[in-house]
């Protein structure tokens, strides 16, 4: 059986990934892609502790993956509504422009 | 004497009593309402005084004869109405009035002869363009003078007493434009202030010793019972009681207001007032009421004197009396305008008023009060009837002949001339001054009173004679046409002199009615008094003074020369003496030369101090302060400012440096929050390392 720590490994992998894309990219709706890939690196998570844990049987770790990417479907939907008023109204989807909300 | 004790006090007032206030009240709103009317509104002003002091004459008479019965069915009238006006702590400041035998007199005199001035007023005042103002004046007056005869309290006499000066100073300096009446005015108000602040001392010893302002008060009045006594047990000063200190400081305020020596200055100067105001104010009643306030406060005056003596207070009242009578009619021998001599007249009764009051006790001052009042209005009024019409002329030189141009101003005048000059039996005049002179004659400290009284009344005949042949006798010596004047000032010349010669029956030897009245003792017909060896003497003496005053004034001025110019008979034949009385014995070069010129000095010395001194002070300070605020401003632009301006740039960097980090930017954020993750994941594995 493969170690959960592969698991973990592919997980962090991913969520680094994510962060990468979030914290590199100009694009607002990469970066949203980012976020999507780090969330769904926690999920994996959830599946693996779930699955390596002391209760197996009970589906709680389902549940959680399940909830989070529900949440994480309506996260992306609203920042996507947000990417597309905010591209209407600035006709540009780079962030480094969007600077209005500084202090 | 009059003996306070003889009256019963009163527990309930009558109504009469209740409502007396209304006498001075009404004519005091009658003067608010014209002060409000338009000048041209010269017949409801004349309405309204006329109107108020009538009904203030009705209540006066009404008020008498209250008195009157009282008196004759033997219950002694005196009335008092008092209620508190403030209270500070346990004292009181009380306020009333009194209705008695003396404020009764006194109440139809003033507004009777008021009300005749009144009248002739609208006569003699109907081509002033101030009429309404005049009339305003005259009310306020007539309601202020009725306050100080009803007062009760010493507060209230003393508050009636200011406005009377006040309208004293407004109706003299009625005719402002005129420089002379400007400072007549201004005259006549300091002299009597000097006057009342003494009397205002008075006032508030009077107070502190007896801790009330009332006069009666069922016997715990000022001048009555209990506090009398502690008055006069209470030593003051030079071996004084305290009564005698503050009977005399009383009696300076009197002496202001009454034109007594040495205060008499401003009465002569007042006449540049209109002749009503002379006459009314100036002769009638406002200087009678420094003699209406000795009788007033006569238990005082007359306090600790044993039966039938006298007091060092009426001691004085009677020395300064009887000089000034005899002064002032020295002076009026030589003056030449037709009021000043009436003015110096005035003075010299008023003097033997008060020689009346020092000698003879409240009823022979009074009763020469109320028939001087008549016969001295009518002069005034006659007087101004000759003013008028000689076309505003003063000067006697230049009148003359006026008896037939006038006639009945020169009856009236006559009849008010006879009744000063106290030709005998006839006239209210020889009544009142004999009983003076019969006071003075047995009058045990001294007999020169007496003597000086004598010669006064000697002078008086003689100036008067002097006068009436220089205007009314000889030739006329004027320019203009003179012409009799209207019914409406003849009229109350004609009432006035049925009284001057009515008058004296009240006061004669053999029925003492005034003096009983005033004195509350019931008044018998005694035709046996007229027989006594001493009054005969007195009737005797009194001829002598007549003839003699007369004779010797109608031989000097019966045969008056046509021309204005000649020089007077007295100037011919004695010119030092003329000079000296013309100049009227250098009083006022005097006050001059000493009190106005000391004043002035010290306004210069003020001055100086207050140029130099202060001045100098006052700059210095000035100095000082711009140095300090030059300080203040070099340390605030180098220390304070500086200090304040670093501090301010600190905190703007700092802003900067935080507001850098919030630059809007998502992705810096999430960078320095992955940063911060990555910082605390290192430190808890390093923490927790085994």
């Amino acid at each position: 059986m493969t170690p959960l720590a592969s698991y973990l490994l592919v997980a962090a992998l991913v969520f680094a990934i994510g962060l990468a894309g979030a914290l590199v990219r100009r694009n607002a709706i990469l970066v949203l892609i980012g976020i999507e890939l780090m969330l769904n690196a926690a999920n994996l998570n959830f599946i693996a502790f779930w699955r390596y844990g002391p209760h197996p049987e009970a589906l709680t770790g389902m549940m959680f993956a399940i909830f989070s990417i529900a949440v994480a479907a309506a996260e992306a939907a609203v920042g996507l509504g947000l990417v597309i008023s905010i591209y209407r109204h600035a006709q540009t989807t780079d962030l480094d422009k969007m600077n209005r909300m500084k202090g | 004497m009059q003996d306070a004790t003889l009256f019963t006090p009163q527990l309930a007032a009558s109504a009469i009593a209740k409502v007396l206030w209304l006498i001075p009240a009404v004519p005091i709103v009658a003067s608010g309402v014209i002060s409000l009317l338009k000048q041209p509104r010269r017949k409801a002003a004349t309405v309204l005084s006329i109107g108020s002091l009538s009904f203030s004459l009705l209540l006066s008479l009404i008020a008498f004869a209250h008195v009157v019965v009282g008196w004759t069915h033997g219950a002694a009238v005196r009335e008092t109405v008092n209620f508190i006006w403030f209270q500070f702590g346990s004292t009181t400041v009380d306020l009333g009035w009194v209705l008695d035998p003396l404020s009764s007199v006194m109440l139809v005199m003033v507004t009777f002869v008021g009300l005749l001035i009144f009248i002739y007023s609208i006569g003699y005042m109907a081509h002033d363009e101030n009429y309404t103002r005049f009339f305003c004046f005259l009310s306020l007056f007539a309601g202020a003078m009725l306050g100080v005869v009803i007062s009760n309290s010493i507060l209230l006499l003393f508050m009636s007493w200011e406005i009377v000066g006040l309208t004293s100073y407004l109706l003299i300096g009625f005719w402002y434009q005129k420089p002379s009446a400007a400072a007549a005015a201004k005259k006549a108000f300091l002299t009597t202030r000097v006057g009342d602040i003494f009397f205002l001392l008075g006032i508030v010893w009077l107070f502190a010793q007896t801790g009330t302002l009332l006069f009666y008060n069922h016997g715990a009045g000022s001048i009555e019972g209990w506090a009398l006594t502690g008055l006069l047990a209470q030593p003051a000063a030079l071996g004084l009681s305290a009564a005698t200190v503050i009977g005399l400081l009383i009696f300076a305020g009197a002496a202001g207001k009454s034109g007594q020596l040495p205060l008499h200055v401003w009465l002569p100067d007042a006449m540049e007032g209109p002749t009503p105001v002379s006459a009314l104010i100036h002769a009638a009643t406002m200087v009678a009421a420094g003699v209406y306030l000795i009788a007033r406060v006569y238990p005082l005056m007359q306090a600790g004197a044993l039966a039938g003596g006298t007091t060092p207070a009426l001691t004085v009242v009677t020395w300064v009396g009887a000089s000034t009578a005899l002064f002032a009619a020295l002076i009026a021998v030589a003056q030449n305008d037709i009021k000043r001599i009436l003015a110096y007249s005035t003075v010299s009764q008023l003097g033997y008023m008060m020689a009346g009051l020092g000698l003879g006790g409240v009823a022979v001052g009074m009763f020469h009060l109320i028939t001087h009042a008549f016969f001295k209005a009518l002069l005034f009024m006659g007087a101004g009837s000759v003013i008028h019409g000689c076309h505003e002329e003063q000067d006697i030189r230049k009148m003359g002949g006026l008896k037939s141009a006038m006639p009945l101003t020169f009856a009236t005048y006559g009849i008010g001339m006879l009744a000063l000059c106290g030709v005998p039996i006839f006239f209210s005049g020889f009544w009142s001054k004999d009983a003076i002179l019969e006071s003075a004659h047995g009058w045990p400290i001294s007999q020169a009173p007496y003597y000086m009284l004598v010669i006064g009344a000697v002078l008086t005949a003689f100036y008067m004679t002097r006068q009436v042949s220089y205007v009314f006798f000889g030739a006329y010596r004027g320019h203009n046409h003179a012409h009799e004047s209207p019914r409406v000032m003849t009229t109350p010349l004609a009432i006035l002199a049925f009284f001057a010669v009515a008058l004296g029956v009240i006061g004669t030897p053999a029925w003492p009615w005034f003096r009983a009245f005033l004195d509350n003792r019931a008044a018998d017909v005694d035709l046996h008094a007229f027989a006594e060896p001493a009054w005969l003497m007195l009737l005797l003496t009194s001829c002598v003074i007549v003839v003699v005053g007369i004779g010797l004034g109608w031989a000097l001025y019966g045969n008056k020369s046509p021309n204005a110019e000649a020089p007077d008979a007295l100037e011919k034949s004695v010119p030092w003496i003329w000079v000296v009385l013309r100049d009227k014995f250098y009083v006022d070069e005097f006050y001059g030369a000493t009190f106005i010129a000391f004043y002035e000095w010290w306004a210069r010395v003020a001055d100086w101090l207050d140029r130099r001194v202060w001045g100098g002070v006052v700059a210095a300070v000035t100095w000082l302060f711009g140095l300090w605020a030059q300080l203040n401003r070099f340390l605030d632009t180098n220390v304070v400012d500086g200090t304040f301006d670093k501090g301010c740039e600190e905190i703007s960097t700092g802003g900067g440096l935080l507001a850098s980090i919030q630059s809007g930017r998502v992705q810096n954020y999430l960078r320095i929050l992955a940063l911060a993750v990555v910082a605390l994941f290192a430190f808890l594995i390093w923490s927790s390392r085994p």
